[in-house]
């Protein structure tokens, strides 16, 4: 009797659950114009990536689920090639409440130069030095929509260790990261729960978001070590930290201007840092369709000179070109400039749509004037430019 | 002083309109508040638009966006576009306050960062994903957004029309005027011409196939907007209205961008 209620009730689940299948696959090939810093490493790739997506929902949209796969196969570079779940994820909307079981990608903070505030998922470093590319995360997500603003909690149950490039791999450290000896602060590893909590609010004009986060790092310390053939190599290790961010966005006429500030403490470092700045924008120059973004931002780490990431001092200049035509071109291109040693980085991506279901991507990144002794100086080398065509479905 | 006021308020109710010498501008104000009374009461909607844009030479792109839209008493609607097709952008999303005098509030979900973006938009007359629709031509129409003049009465197909012309009070519209034709039967504008910073003809939209919900509302089937100067042009098929679907606030909010299908 129960057997059977029990199939019935699953047959009428299935029979009403919704499945949409859609994502894309896209050939990239990257060119790097100067011969390599490193032994091994390649000067030319083309590689290929797979990132379907299903998702559905039943009970009348009360109830969604999600599954989204990230996979790259790449022949010269090791590291890149991996598989990766960005999503597996069943939500629940119960009124002004929503949870979310399962694995699940997320983006908080609102600044174009870094993602400061940005901690909850790992970054999946091997596919872009920007942090936008991440690993999915588990978790259990409680959102909770009030009238004075909405509150996320965040239980992390699991930890997942930043990628890396191997030996052949361009945009690397001169010393190979060895994953495999990854060690860690907790003796849980990385089965650490961690939490976070969230709160943001949008008044008028003004959106803020408040941040609080206490686990594992998702960034590592690199320790000198040994990997397993006995050659000089990095560990990487995973501190406990605790982080309040706060992350601000202000529109007022034609400037949006933005703000992520966070206190990171932990047992290496205690420290503060910022990125603030605004984007002005010119609607329809010069009589066209096409609308010309300014970007300015500055950014500030107040630990000692080698410690500091790459943002420590430095000021990002860009500007997006948004041409608002039928194929949606874009182009952003930018300089960041370090201020204490004049190091500067630039940057310029464009991207349209070919076709109906063709997008293609058109990448330069190029380091010069890097001072030795910045955390950039090991990409002196590895000015590159990017083509990646990318079929949708 | 508050009688005084009472009285005339009275005054105009009691009397028909034709007893006085209307003036143009009195006429326009009158048949474009008459048009926002029909429509009040719709509640929200959904519908799915089918988008095709045309270029000069012939070539065609096609996007679908589903709509839903949610009527808000004493300010503008509030409004999601669902982007289906073309397939890299499925996912976008688009959320719009819409505020008559003031910028809308809008947000933008991106679903390949995963990321919802308030994006600025005080400048309402830029392109609307390439199409030759601004997105003022396709918010709300509230009637503080306009003055107005009455024009002429004029036969439009088989209908007759009232033909006014209206002047964008809104500061950063890319109009200097516009002129409407609509229906003195039940208020539809089955045409408009746009008149561009520089005074000359630059769009004209023509609504037709037009379909009555619930008994009253109409809605058209197919939107076609020219643009004279550069020889585009797009055309919107309407389908599935449906209306009073229940749908609320909750359903318009920022953060729920990402999870909406």
């Amino acid at each position: 009797m129960h057997r059977s209620l029990c199939c019935f009730g699953l047959l009428s689940l299935a029979a009403n659950v919704s499945a949409e299948y859609s994502g894309n696959v896209a050939i990239e090939t990257q060119h790097y114009s100067e011969s390599a810093q490193f032994d091994d490493q390649f000067d030319d790739n083309v590689t290929l990536s797979f990132q379907p997506k299903w998702d559905g929902e039943w009970n009348d949209g009360d109830d969604l689920w999600s599954l989204e796969f990230f996979l790259r196969a790449d022949n010269k570079d090791a590291g890149r090639e991996h598989a990766d779940v960005r999503e597996a994820l069943w939500l629940h909307v119960d009124g002004d409440s929503e949870w979310r079981v399962g694995i699940n990608t997320m983006f908080w903070g609102v600044t174009e130069s870094q993602h400061l505030v940005d901690v909850i998922n790992q970054i999946d470093q091997v596919e872009g030095i920007d942090g936008e590319d991440k690993l999915g995360q588990p978790m259990i997500h409680l959102k909770r929509y009030q009238d004075w603003g909405v509150v996320d909690l965040l239980l992390l149950p699991a930890f997942r260790e930043r990628t890396f490039q191997e030996k052949q791999g361009r945009l690397r450290t001169p010393l190979v990261v060895d994953t495999d000896q990854a060690q860690y602060e907790s003796s849980d590893e990385d089965r650490h729960l961690d939490y976070s909590l969230r709160f943001s609010q949008t008044w008028g004009d003004l959106d803020l978001g408040l941040s609080w986060f206490k686990g594992t790092s998702r960034d590592p310390l690199l320790l000198a070590g040994f990997d397993g053939a006995g050659n000089p190599a990095l560990i990487p290790f995973y501190e406990q930290m605790e982080q309040l961010g706060i992350d601000a966005q202000l529109i007022y006429l034609d400037w949006i201007w933005r703000l992520e500030f966070i206190r990171r403490e932990a047992e290496s470092n205690d420290y503060n840092a910022y990125t603030a700045g605004f984007e002005y924008t010119f609607y329809g120059i010069m009589e066209s369709a096409v609308d010309l973004g300014m970007l300015l931002e500055y950014s500030s780490d107040d630990r000692p000179e080698g410690e500091a990431g790459a943002f420590d001092n430095d000021v990002f200049l860009g500007a997006r070109f948004a041409f608002n035509d039928a194929q949606s071109s874009e182009i952003l291109a930018g300089f960041v400039i370090d201020s204490d040693n004049r190091s500067r980085t630039f940057r310029v991506e464009g991207n349209r749509r070919f076709g109906e279901s063709w997008k293609g991507t058109l990448e330069l990144q190029t380091f010069s004037n890097i001072d030795p002794d910045d955390v950039l100086a090991v990409f002196e080398n590895d000015d590159f430019v990017l083509l990646e065509m990318a079929y949708y479905f | 002083m508050f009688n005084v006021k009472s009285l005339i308020v009275l005054t105009c109710i009691a009397f028909p309109m034709t007893a006085f010498a209307q003036s143009p501008e009195e006429k326009g104000l009158e048949i474009a508040m008459a048009a926002k009374a029909y429509d009040r009461g719709f509640t929200d909607f959904t519908a799915n638009m089918v988008m095709t844009l045309k270029n000069k030479s012939g070539q065609t792109s096609k996007r679908l966006i589903r709509i839903r839209s949610l009527e808000v008493e004493g300010d503008g609607d509030k409004s999601l576009s669902i982007f289906d097709e073309p397939a890299d952008v499925k996912g976008t999303k688009m959320l719009t306050y819409s505020h008559g005098l003031e910028a809308d509030d809008q947000w933008l979900y991106l679903p390949a960062l995963k990321k919802v973006k308030r994006i600025s938009s005080r400048n309402k007359s830029g392109p609307f994903m390439g199409s030759t629709f601004a997105f003022e031509d396709l918010s709300s129409q509230e009637v503080e957004k306009y003055t107005y003049k009455y024009l002429r009465d004029e036969a439009c197909g088989e209908l007759s029309c009232y033909v006014i012309e209206r002047y964008p009070a809104y500061k950063f519209s890319g109009y200097t005027r516009q002129i409407a034709w609509i229906d003195t039967e039940a208020y539809r504008m089955v045409k408009v011409e746009f008149y561009d910073r520089k005074k000359s003809l630059l769009k004209t939209l023509v609504s037709s196939d037009f379909q009555q919900f619930l008994g009253h509302y109409w809605r058209p089937g197919l939107m076609d907007m020219v643009n004279h100067q550069t020889g585009k042009s797009t055309l919107l098929e309407w389908k599935d209205y449906e209306f009073k679907t229940g749908l609320g606030d909750r359903d318009f909010r920022s953060q729920t961008l990402k999870r909406i299908k």
